[in-house]
């Protein structure tokens, strides 16, 4: 199989027509200084057998090997992928990261898609769901954006100190080049965000929490409608975990207007930090300001159901620069692959893993303070939580790593204020065993 | 799409560039999109209008207009203040495919009538149709 599309007289011809002596020619618009001269190394060719056997060496320079037990998640969860799933989304007919444009090519993926926008739609309790975007992340930072065009003449947003502070970095790098501020609100010493200072006279278009938050405490997301709508703000929640919401209230029953966040949970192996999926969710009215594509539903001139990319006027490929938003795809086989986990499991079965993983994190959590730790935030808390140890715990996780365990995220590099405190995660993959011999490294 | 003399354009309002139209009441002034504009469009399936109170200034972009294949920009022919918007348009945008000049979108009250000056009469808009 040829790799490089054109050949030496192909180049030739097309550097003739377009009048250019040579490729140096047709580049010498860009400055000299941003063109590469020297000549590229690169390591000789090799068989496929032998780059197998360089990418294991690298593979095993790792630290962490795919048979530890890591005991961290902090945005991206170890769960247990069924066999139904790879199965499934390796069909080549799913085998696309794209929205398909052409509905009487690509019927099979749309509905698909809209399946997918309808379990989410459900499961966070809200009118529409999109046909998701890249990450949990850009899903927030595009949250937020969108509540400064339903806000109009606002200018400013607030976010909770309690958001994954990489989703913080992303909002940042987005508002970055924009006329628009980002503040950030405080969280309580229980570990929830405190917005008793919020009023209208902030003119904040949009306040976002996420719930269950960094530190996996679950917000209390009913109040906290009351106080950002009281100040006249759009309220934006996010989730990195959305199985929580098989278990604790979801955003919509608690007065969100937009929901989002990252959906690997759902199917979607950790890899090495990804590919995400960007879920996002919104009430119909503002559904004109949402970002990112639609599948919706309708009928053929025969009467019969079909499926078809809907309110794509606002999209960039036709309104420019008054876009809603410059995502102009999705994350498709990301977004199909969590569709199929969620219809998989079905609400029941949502529920009871849900169970699963906040039982295992509470058994945890008890065995743990017994040992003399300490809860850092006396709010309840989902399948993560923050524990400080009674002496310092670094050589007690480096020995527990020579067992095959990770036990926790030193805190310190994200809250320098949470200085020795470590975030835990527990799912269902995490055996009975592996949190008792954490237990006993904590009571030596 | 409609030949430009199969156009209905009323003698007695102002137009656009923009293919705007407004029609002054005594204090207040109507203003829609003309026959040409909504025969353009095809079919508007919403209007984005703006709120009551929001002011503009002559020739501001002041709501849009959603048809099936496009969004367009709708800008306010004289600078005021917005005093009513048409409700019948938010369930039945298709009003204004079928009706352009009774099915108005803003009743606003003009800052300033001299702006009227900047404006077209039907036979220069038509100039502009016939380009």
């Amino acid at each position: 199989m040829r790799f490089l599309p054109h050949t030496k007289e192909e180049i030739t011809s097309m550097l003739r027509d377009v009048g250019a002596d040579s490729l140096d020619d047709l580049f010498s618009q860009v400055p000299r200084e941003c063109r590469r001269d020297a000549p590229m190394v690169l390591p000789a060719p090799t068989t496929e057998w032998e780059l197998n056997e360089q990418v294991k060496e690298i593979a095993d320079m790792m630290e962490v090997q795919p048979d530890f037990n890591v005991l961290i998640g902090a945005g991206s969860y170890d769960h247990h992928i069924p066999a139904i799933i790879p199965a499934l989304t390796s069909r080549s007919e799913f085998l696309t990261a794209y929205t398909p444009y052409q509905p009487e090519m690509a019927q099979g993926t749309l509905q698909g898609i809209f399946e997918y926008q309808t379990l989410t739609a459900r499961l966070l309790g809200m009118d529409v769901a999109n046909a998701s975007i890249y990450d949990g992340a850009s899903a927030l930072a595009e949250a937020l954006l969108m509540g400064i065009r339903i806000a109009k003449k606002k200018r400013k947003v607030a976010i909770s100190r309690a958001v994954h502070p990489h989703y913080r970095q992303v909002v940042e790098t987005y508002f970055r080049p924009t006329e628009f501020e980002v503040v950030e609100i405080p969280y309580l010493s229980d570990g929830r965000t405190d917005l008793s200072g919020l009023s209208a006279e902030d003119e904040l278009a949009a306040v976002a929490i996420q719930s269950p938050n960094f530190f996996g405490v679950i917000e209390d997301l009913a109040s906290a409608a009351e106080k950002i709508h009281g100040a006249q703000a759009v309220f934006i929640t996010c989730f990195t975990e959305p199985l929580a919401y098989g278990l604790v209230k979801n955003p919509g029953s608690c007065g969100a207007d937009v929901t989002c966040g990252e959906g690997q949970s759902f199917g979607i192996p950790r890899s090495f930090g990804g590919p995400g999926l960007g879920m996002f969710a919104c009430l119909e009215k503002y559904v004109r300001s949402m970002p990112g594509r639609l599948v919706g539903q309708t009928t053929d001139l025969e009467g019969k159901r079909g499926y078809v990319l809907t309110l794509a006027t606002r999209e960039q490929h036709i309104r420019r620069e008054k876009a809603t938003s410059n995502i102009c795809s999705n994350q498709g086989l990301c977004a199909m692959t969590a569709g199929m986990y969620m219809a998989c499991l079905g609400g029941s079965g949502i529920r009871e893993l849900s169970r699963l993983n906040y039982d295992k994190a509470e058994y945890f959590k008890k065995e743990l303070t017994r040992a003399g730790a300490e809860i850092t935030f006396s709010s309840p808390t989902f399948n993560e939580f923050v524990v400080g140890f009674p002496k310092r715990f670094k050589s007690a996780a480096g020995r527990l790593k020579k067992k095959k365990i990770i036990a926790g995220l030193e805190l310190d590099t994200y809250y320098p204020e949470l200085e020795g405190k470590y975030l835990f995660c527990v799912t269902e993959t995490v055996g009975r065993e592996v949190m008792d011999a954490v237990v006993r490294e904590v009571k030596k | 799409m409609k030949e430009i003399n199969e156009l209905n354009l009323p003698e007695d309002l102002h137009y656009t560039k923009d293919h705007e139209w407004v029609k002054i009441e005594s204090e207040t002034a109507l203003v829609g999109i003309s026959d040409y504009a909504q025969d353009q469009l095809g079919d508007i399936v919403f209007v984005e209008m703006p709120e009551v109170g929001d002011e503009f200034a002559q020739g501001e972009e002041f709501g849009a207009l959603e048809s099936v294949k496009a969004v367009s920009e709708i800008y306010l022919p004289l600078g005021g203040e917005i005093v009513e918007v048409n409700e019948d348009l938010v369930d039945n945008p298709e009003l204004v495919n079928q009706d352009s000049y009774n099915n108005w979108i803003v009743r606003i009250r003009p800052n300033d009538l001299q702006e009227l000056d900047n404006l077209l009469t039907v036979d220069e808009y038509l100039d502009i149709l016939n380009g």
